[in-house]
């Protein structure tokens, strides 16, 4: 089954030194995102399977093997889903997601 | 331990990245507060919506994250909702700086809407009486406690603001009390600034209403107001090389302040003209002779505070140290400050006969 993931509304976003840093604007917590985390992150429009994020930004750029890519996103997209910073579904999300930065 | 904010807020520093920005959308407001240290006279023209936009743009293209979004009293600008929503687009954390008397419902629920981050409201004192006689504005307590319900109402994040002067100094668990029953965090700070165009308000000098001395002292160590007294007043780490390396505090360094009519300057209570984005790019400024001269200055450039025994714990204020006559000098209002928390009277404090 295909996982999709949007960036949530209800964040602020910009790129410090290669470094994406996030605030949630729901409880204030700050979050900064590794490179690769930055890639999943910045790819995610709501319409393309994770798992051909993880293969086209990741895998294509950084050496790890896919599988193992894909079990370790999708923990990191929940736990940042649980945070408000990004939406998950199993069906492509339609809401407007606003531009990285 | 370092908290992540303090590293990223560090690391915009070294590479001079306009992390926070204060945007101030206009100097005229409704009240009159006897403390407060702007000109709602001031005449200049407010930037366009068109141009407040072409500067966020410009921000974001800079880096700045953090905006704080104030005045004068924001609510009086009728396309402050388009102006939130356009920074919220560019996906700045936005905070909201109002005294909240002309919040309607429907502001509130847009507000919510936009996720702006939080609402600062300022109060004055737990009653009306306190309360108004700061502001001048009969039924502003009201109002503004009206606004901060309405906000919670609607899920939007509220922050009580009261600066402590003598008048309201001891009222400070009341006031606690009143924030506590409203279900909001109240932040009280005794620093009082005089006005930035040296003017008085009135006939009142707006730092004839700040807390000195003995008062200030008990007040900062009071456990209700700081519960992390130990921590807090703990005497400061020895000056070693690290701390003279360091910023003095983030104007102009991570942080900057514009005006309503386009005027940069360190930040909001540092009057320092650094430039115009209605003559030049956002990027020249941050360029500008003037900003580049407070990037390069650590601790160790300044006279008076890189002797000072405080000088690891203590954030010198380049605003009250140029308000004073010297930005490289100290302040003595913030060394009294220090003096409070840490116990050590600074060496311009010695100077000048204190603590009696």
């Amino acid at each position: 089954m295909s996982v999709y993931i949007a960036r949530s509304s209800a964040i602020a976003a910009r790129s410090l030194d290669g470094e994406m840093i996030i605030m949630s604007a729901r409880d204030s917590t700050l979050f900064t995102l590794n490179e690769v985390a930055t890639e999943i992150w910045k790819a995610a429009d709501g319409v393309t399977p994770l798992d051909r994020i993880v293969r086209d930004r990741v895998c294509a750029q950084f050496e790890v093997e896919p599988d193992a890519a894909c079990a370790d996103a999708e923990v990191f997209c929940t736990q940042l889903a649980g945070h408000g910073i990004l939406l998950i579904s199993d069906r492509p999300i339609e809401s407007k997601t606003e531009a990285a930065p | 331990m370092t908290s992540l904010m303090e590293r990223i807020s560090e690391r915009a520093r070294e590479l001079h990245v306009p992390l926070n920005i204060h945007l101030n959308l206009t100097w005229k407001c409704n009240e009159r507060c006897v403390h407060c240290y702007e000109d709602h006279e001031a005449v200049a023209g407010d930037m366009s919506t068109a141009e407040v936009k072409h500067v966020l743009d410009q921000l974001a293209e800079a880096g700045a994250l953090f905006l704080t979004i104030s005045g004068g009293e924001i609510m009086l600008r009728r396309d402050l909702m388009e102006i939130v929503a356009y920074a919220r687009s560019l996906l700045f954390d936005v905070v909201l700086k109002t005294n909240g008397t002309m919040l309607r419902d429907q502001d509130a629920a847009e507000i919510a809407r936009l996720g702006v981050r939080q609402v600062n409201i300022s109060i004055y004192s737990y009653n009306a009486e306190g309360h108004d006689a700061v502001t001048l504005l009969p039924g502003s307590f009201a109002r503004s406690i009206e606004a901060i319900r309405r906000l919670k109402r609607h899920g939007v994040n509220v922050d009580m603001r009261t600066p402590l002067m003598e008048s309201n100094g001891r009222d400070f668990p009341k006031i606690q009390a009143l924030a506590a029953e409203l279900g909001v965090e109240v932040c009280f700070d005794p620093t009082i600034f005089p006005r930035t165009d040296g003017k008085l308000n009135g006939d009142v000098n707006p730092t004839s209403l700040r807390l000195h001395g003995e008062k200030l002292y008990q007040i900062l160590r009071d456990p209700r107001l700081v519960p992390t007294r130990e921590e807090f007043c703990a005497p400061p780490p020895s000056a070693g090389q690290h701390a003279l390396t360091q910023f003095p505090c983030g104007a102009g360094r991570n942080h900057a302040h514009i005006g309503p009519d386009g005027a940069v300057t360190p930040c909001s209570l540092y009057p320092m003209h650094c430039g115009s984005l209605r003559e030049s790019t956002f990027a020249e400024v941050w360029r500008s002779p003037a900003i580049e001269r407070l990037q390069r200055t650590r601790k160790r450039d300044l006279p008076v505070c890189s002797t000072c025994p405080n000088v690891a714990s203590c954030d010198p204020c380049a605003a009250l140290a140029y308000l004073e006559g010297d930005d490289r000098g100290a302040s003595l209002v913030d060394c009294e400050k220090t003096f409070a928390i840490t116990g050590i009277p600074s060496p311009l404090m010695v100077r000048n006969g204190l603590p009696a």
